[in-house]
């Protein structure tokens, strides 16, 4: 594993693209710590992806199919017919390079191929050559190149370091939605089998075993359990959720994540003690046991697999909706795909707050709304017994996770409950939240260990959003919704401005939650002392 | 994927030297595991090596660190079920130096 360099080694970035020679005739370096390992043959074939084998991307031989480049063109001429957005997204670019600075790894990183529209450009040129008549007669004059071995593997190397999270496209004159590009180039690696092991393993994982971890029924509840643990060593109260109870109200469906990885756990106890305090009609269960979808990293038809899953339970269970937890490129998925995907629900009904009675009309058609929807509307309601002062060691700060963010618009309801379950809230600068908000720098599955500098480059514009407001307010708490966030966030925070926690929403809530007969608390959820009961004061 | 010559046989492990097949461990293993990072594994190291091996079968998956705190605490006395005594025997993180040595693959996803 490449050794990660100190954060001033790394931040001695050169902006300035080379001038001499035309990007076209760079051929790419695979630099280490820059990219992930390759994927495992089992887990391919455990989906059936193409080519399934074990390859190594610092291998000179990738192990590519027979005639892949035919592959590939036949796949893009196939995609260009199918969705209309694609085709559009190859034309319209004029390259004013408005999305240029916009991306995290060109600001962490200044490799020039990170620019958002020389890395669609990769992939555009190809589709010129090909398909377009100026392409074809004037090749490079008109931007255009052949598809061959080496532009194989920079699509595969720069293609494996774009999130998705499409910041650039909010910049973006004519709308084009890069993140779009990405899916398409990364549709075609899989193709061929380049995916890579942090990806293909929770995909297989996934599809066996119903979560990204391969956690199984026994191991899930034996996880919940120490939690149920921890949470009566806490409030006193021995809470009892169901599994797969078939007629339960509510199915509630959250990554992996949470189940299994730390500070994940201590937002799914969170979201246990406020169902329970409500007296929630909710289960678990352990088929659909996964909010995530990193099928969705690999092709449209894997992830719509994936996720078929949460309707088929839902309906076997025979409950009226579904409460989604806090995830990220989830709800990109229910938002925008899951409908279309493996709908219509027409065995569920539409989403209503059985303690306020609240229907919830944005989620008619899905039938499924987002825990964050769902508290913000108890809060509104005045629902919830809260003591924000519980929280008052933490000074906070909110990351809008993209995928909620510009995926779905999902901007007040987080705030709104932090601001209840917390009295000391400070916002980042204007540019680097809400639809701006800078990605955590290691979504799309680019969570691994193996390429930590690229994510603690694509960590840094949000990192130093971060160490602003701690510098201005002494915030040392970053809140957020997303399991990724919470896993990759700890990272490039204890890298770029350690010391500060981070935290899912329905971690606060639960502290600042008073349920009834619970016992004075001396900790939170983290068992570390509440304010004021250090004995330390 | 890379191999390891150990005992005059060629075993498979992953890129950052995890084994591949949980079926290729021995005891002999561990402790050459443990000898290319230049760790010698003593008693203290075995008990929890051993757990995480129990555990694995039992469920699949290598505990996460909560867990193997609390179990480890369980079973062999609070002096040793806390975080502060796990990272001391093993500096690089239990989860991942450890299940290095116990022959168990990294969990993976959102973690």
């Amino acid at each position: 594993m490449a050794k990660l360099s100190t954060p001033a080694e790394l931040l001695k970035i050169d902006y300035n693209p080379p001038q001499s020679e035309n990007w076209m005739d760079q051929p790419v370096e695979l630099k280490p710590g820059n990219f992930c390992w390759g994927a495992k043959g089992k887990n391919l074939a455990t989906v059936e992806f193409p080519n399934a084998r074990d390859w190594s991307p610092v291998e000179e031989n990738w192990k590519l199919p027979k005639d892949w480049e035919g592959t590939v063109l036949e796949a893009m001429a196939d995609r260009l017919s199918k969705y209309r957005s694609f085709k559009v997204f190859m034309d319209i670019c004029v390259r004013c390079g408005a999305c240029a600075d916009k991306c995290h790894f060109f600001i962490g990183g200044g490799d020039p191929k990170n620019m958002p529209v020389l890395r669609a450009e990769l992939l555009r040129s190809v589709y010129r050559k090909y398909f377009t008549s100026s392409g074809k007669y004037l090749g490079k004059l008109a931007g255009a190149r052949e598809l061959n071995l080496s532009v194989l593997k920079e699509w595969w190397y720069y293609f494996y370091q774009c999130t998705e999270c499409r910041r650039c496209s909010v910049f973006c004159p004519y709308g084009i939605d890069t993140a779009e590009i990405t899916m398409m180039a990364r549709e075609f690696t899989n193709l061929l089998g380049l995916n890579t092991d942090w990806i293909s393993g929770p995909v297989a994982n996934c599809y066996m075993k119903g979560n990204h971890l391969g956690l199984e029924p026994h191991a899930i509840m034996n996880s919940i359990e120490g939690m149920i643990d921890d949470i009566e060593t806490i409030t006193g109260i021995r809470i009892n959720p169901s599994f797969n109870r078939k007629g339960a109200e509510i199915l509630f469906v959250t990554p992996s994540g949470d189940l299994f990885a730390d500070p994940g756990t201590f937002t799914c106890m969170g979201y246990m003690m406020l169902f329970h305090e409500l007296g929630l009609d909710y289960t678990w269960s352990t088929y659909a046991s996964e909010g995530g979808n990193f099928g969705f990293f690999t092709s449209n038809e894997m992830a719509k697999r994936l996720n078929s899953k949460i309707y088929a339970e839902a309906k076997r269970l025979g409950v009226k909706y579904i409460i989604g937890g806090e995830c990220g490129h989830m709800w990109r998925v229910l938002n925008q795909y899951m409908d279309t995907w493996n709908g219509p629900t027409d065995f569920m009904e539409v989403p209503k707050s059985p303690i306020t009675g609240t229907v919830f009309d944005n989620a008619a058609s899905t039938k499924m709304i987002h825990v964050t929807e769902f508290t913000a509307d108890l809060i509104k309601n005045n629902k919830l017994k809260l003591d924000p002062s519980r929280n008052d060691d933490l000074v906070v700060t909110y990351h809008d996770s993209c995928n909620t963010a510009r995926g779905m618009g999902l901007l007040e309801e987080p705030r709104y409950i932090i601001n209840n379950v917390c009295n000391k809230f400070h916002e980042m600068p204007d540019n680097t939240i809400r639809e701006r908000t800078f990605c955590c720098g290691s979504g799309t599955g680019l969570n691994a260990s193996e390429n930590m500098e690229i994510r603690m480059r694509g960590g840094y514009p949000r990192a130093n959003a971060v160490k602003h407001v701690k510098e201005q307010h002494g915030v040392n708490t970053l809140a957020n919704i997303c399991a990724i966030d919470r896993a990759t966030l700890s990272a490039s925070m204890d890298y770029w401005v350690p010391g500060t926690r981070v935290t899912g929403v329905h971690e606060l809530v639960a502290n600042a939650l008073i349920m009834t007969g619970e016992k004075e608390r001396e900790t939170d959820l983290r068992g570390e002392p509440l304010p004021g009961k250090g004995g330390n004061e | 994927m890379a191999t390891m010559e150990f005992q005059g046989k060629s075993v498979e492990v992953d890129d950052d030297g995890y084994l591949l097949n949980l079926d290729d461990w021995t005891k002999e293993m561990a402790d050459h595991l443990a000898s290319l990072d230049g760790v010698t594994l003593t008693p203290a190291h075995w008990e929890v090596i051993n757990f995480l091996r129990d555990y694995y079968k039992q469920y699949q998956i290598a505990p996460m660190i909560k867990i193997l705190v609390k179990e480890i605490g369980k079973a062999m006395g609070p002096e040793k079920g806390n975080t502060k005594y796990l990272y001391e025997l093993y500096p690089g993180g239990p989860a991942k130096q450890a299940c290095k040595y116990a022959g168990l693959p990294k969990p993976t996803g959102c973690v």
